[in-house]
């Protein structure tokens, strides 16, 4: 599992003038081979920044004329009409739809990836810990059109009995409220799925932190008597909780960023749908929304519109995964 | 009470029996119960994560697997077979698969291994924190704007046609992240006391690297690929937006159609006639047996081939 905390020069103890013993320059020689070796590592990295910089300039300059022709608000508007003239297209359907398929897979991923991280740090035997978390590790390993495919063929199938249960529990609340489409393919089952595919990001990064859990705190808090509970409770979940919650974020980033999973499972609503607060409906998230639609990339208006509900999708994963980048170097702050 | 002795390994045995406890006042029912309570629901949780990953690998094998069975998988393509017809292969598919995957490991691992050796032996101040602060973005890109970046460069601005080098680009915006991270762990765990011998000797920086540094940590360096490569193997969103599939070999990364495992399963997905369907989940239980290939052939070479220290 790569390091998530992004922090990479090696810590090494500094001299009297500052500098550490194998700073840049110093075990260099200066020759022509140095030069160029040193030169092109340098222009990679500076390549990865050109890349990413690119990509947030290209898709600026595509979706700015787009969204300057747009009739409609386009982050209230839940109209996608790219075909009209004058232009009419909104987020605000997209956008309920992935929030809530996302919030539904991380309530069910984020207490049971914690149980499983807790479960194999601290509970399973010693010779299940290891192929257990090989074995979480493998969900990672289904490519997202099997989850999809498996999603909408299999589990879809034993959704019905889950939603009538749910809608004659809970159908006065508006989220729960039956939209009559069929069950296999409504955000539920979506949320269910992307669940699954998120699991294992979050147990790898809980399960790391867990096991970084100083042994003097744990060996503390059962001399003090704690029960192996108390003992968790008390010292490794207060330990490990900003790595939790930065696995949640990154998990977060990649069930909004789903696309194909989704747009299998999901079915798309015509235009005109009325607007629904329902987890039992049907609908399109940002990925699965331009997914979809990749045949009507046309005309540089069209592509535009889709263009903008990309650099949408793009801001998110970038605010979700800043935070999650955030938590963590503040943690190692605090440990260090 | 009693108490329930479950690790006889070196691991912190919590339930001792009676003995003074201090801070947490004397061992009543209701903690010991909690206590137990706790143990069920983590043992739980792990029962309840493996059922949907047997579930799955279920469902693939038992529709798919015998399709995998028939020598004709392994050599034909699908040309000329119609969804009501029993029979074709997805020798067009996985040879498209793996044409892409090794085009994109050809362009992905150079920069990628190339910015981790920046990062770890030369990257000290503001370049190499932004550097390591994009490749973080670039971890976060969802496929899909990876795909639709590709599109407003390659079809869009320059024009060209939607064909298997762009899907490769695409993967390439994926794949780098993968292997700047693992790249990095793995230099990082070379002891600096191997560079430091090097230079005494009057080693050059580049020759410590390219001739020390980079063969110790190779076998790690190989895994973050295999891992690297499993990753963009099952990728599909660029494969819709940018990879036309179709039901022969083709295998022009420039030639516009190329049929690849995920599209060979996109493009029958709805079909309902079983020739069809048993094809798809053929072609899932295909990609799913290549991902697992080479995640198991990654890890055998991190556990045979740890640095040598």
């Amino acid at each position: 599992m790569p390091s998530i905390t992004g922090v990479s020069a090696v810590d090494e103890l500094r001299g009297p003038d500052g500098h550490g013993p194998l700073d840049k320059g110093r075990a260099s020689t200066g020759r022509l081979g140095d030069r160029i070796f040193s030169g092109t590592a340098r222009g990679a990295g500076v390549l990865v920044i050109a890349i990413v910089t690119l990509i947030a300039v290209f898709l600026l300059s595509q979706a700015i004329p787009a969204l300057a022709k747009d009739k409609v608000n386009f982050l209230t508007s839940t109209q996608w009409n790219v075909d009209a003239t004058p232009l009419q297209f909104g987020i605000a359907n997209l956008l309920w739809v992935t929030v809530l398929s996302s919030a539904i897979a991380m309530v069910i991923a984020v207490p049971l990836g914690v149980g499983v991280a807790l479960f194999i740090t601290q509970y399973a035997p010693r010779w299940l810990s290891g192929p257990a978390a090989s074995l979480v590790d493998l969900l990672a390993a289904v490519p997202s059109i099997v989850y999809g495919l498996w999603g909408l063929q299999v589990l879809g199938t034993h959704m019905e009995g889950i939603q009538t249960f749910l809608i004659r529990l809970f159908g006065w609340i508006p989220v729960f409220k039956d939209a009559g489409i069929g069950a296999a393919s409504t955000i539920l089952t979506v949320g269910l799925v992307l669940s699954i595919m998120v699991l294992p990001i979050v147990t790898a990064l809980s399960r790391e932190v867990f096991a970084q859990t100083p042994t003097t705190n744990m060996e503390a808090a059962l001399a003090l008597g704690a029960t192996r509970w108390e003992m968790i409770r008390t010292a490794v979940l207060p330990f490990g909780k900003p790595g939790v919650i930065s696995a949640s974020m990154l998990g977060l980033g990649r069930a909004l960023g789903e696309t194909v999973a989704v747009a299998v499972i999901l079915s798309a609503l015509a235009g005109s749908a009325p607007w629904s607060w329902s987890m039992f409906n049907g609908g399109e998230t940002f990925a699965s929304k331009i997914a979809n639609n990749a045949a009507e990339f046309d005309s540089p208006q069209k592509a535009g519109a889709f263009m903008a509900a990309g650099l949408v999708l793009f801001g998110l994963t970038f605010l979700v995964n800043g935070i999650a980048r955030v938590v963590i170097e503040r943690r190692k702050a605090f440990v260090e | 009470m009693t108490a329930v002795s479950v690790s006889s390994d070196s691991r912190l045995n919590a339930e001792h029996p009676g003995g003074p406890a201090l801070g947490f006042g004397h061992r009543s029912r209701g903690r010991a119960l909690r206590n137990q309570l706790a143990r069920v629901v983590m043992w739980t949780a792990f029962a309840i994560a493996m059922m949907p990953l047997v579930w799955i690998l279920w469902s693939v094998v038992s529709k798919g697997g015998q399709m995998l069975l028939d020598s004709h998988w392994w050599t034909n393509s699908q040309r000329g077979i119609t969804n009501r017809v029993v029979g074709g292969g997805a020798v067009h598919a996985i040879q498209g698969t793996l044409i892409e995957a090794l085009a994109t490991a050809l362009m992905a691992v150079p920069i990628g291994v190339m910015t981790a050796i920046y990062l770890v032996e030369y990257g000290r101040g503001r370049l190499a924190r932004i550097v390591s602060f994009t490749v973080d973005i670039l971890t976060g890109i969802p496929s899909i704007v990876a795909a639709l970046f590709i599109y407003a460069v390659w079809v869009t601005t320059f024009g060209f046609q939607r064909v298997g080098f762009a899907v490769c680009l695409a993967l390439v915006l994926l794949m780098i992240p993968v292997i700047v991270r693992s790249t990095e762990e793995m230099l990082k765990l070379v002891p600096n006391e191997l560079r430091e011998a090097a230079y005494a000797l009057g080693v050059p920086k580049w020759k410590t690297i390219a001739k020390v540094v980079v063969p110790t940590a190779f076998s790690g360096i190989i895994t973050g690929v295999l891992l690297g490569l499993a990753r963009v193997m099952g990728e599909t969103a660029p494969l819709l937006i940018l990879g036309p599939y179709t039901k022969s070999i083709a295998t022009d990364l420039f030639g516009g159609l190329m049929p690849t495992l995920p599209t060979m399963i996109n493009q029958d997905r709805t079909e309902v006639l079983q020739p069809a369907v048993d094809r798809v989940w053929g072609a899932a239980m295909t990609l799913i047996l290549l991902i697992l290939l080479l995640n198991i052939a990654g890890r055998l070479i991190a556990h045979f081939g740890r640095p040598k220290t």
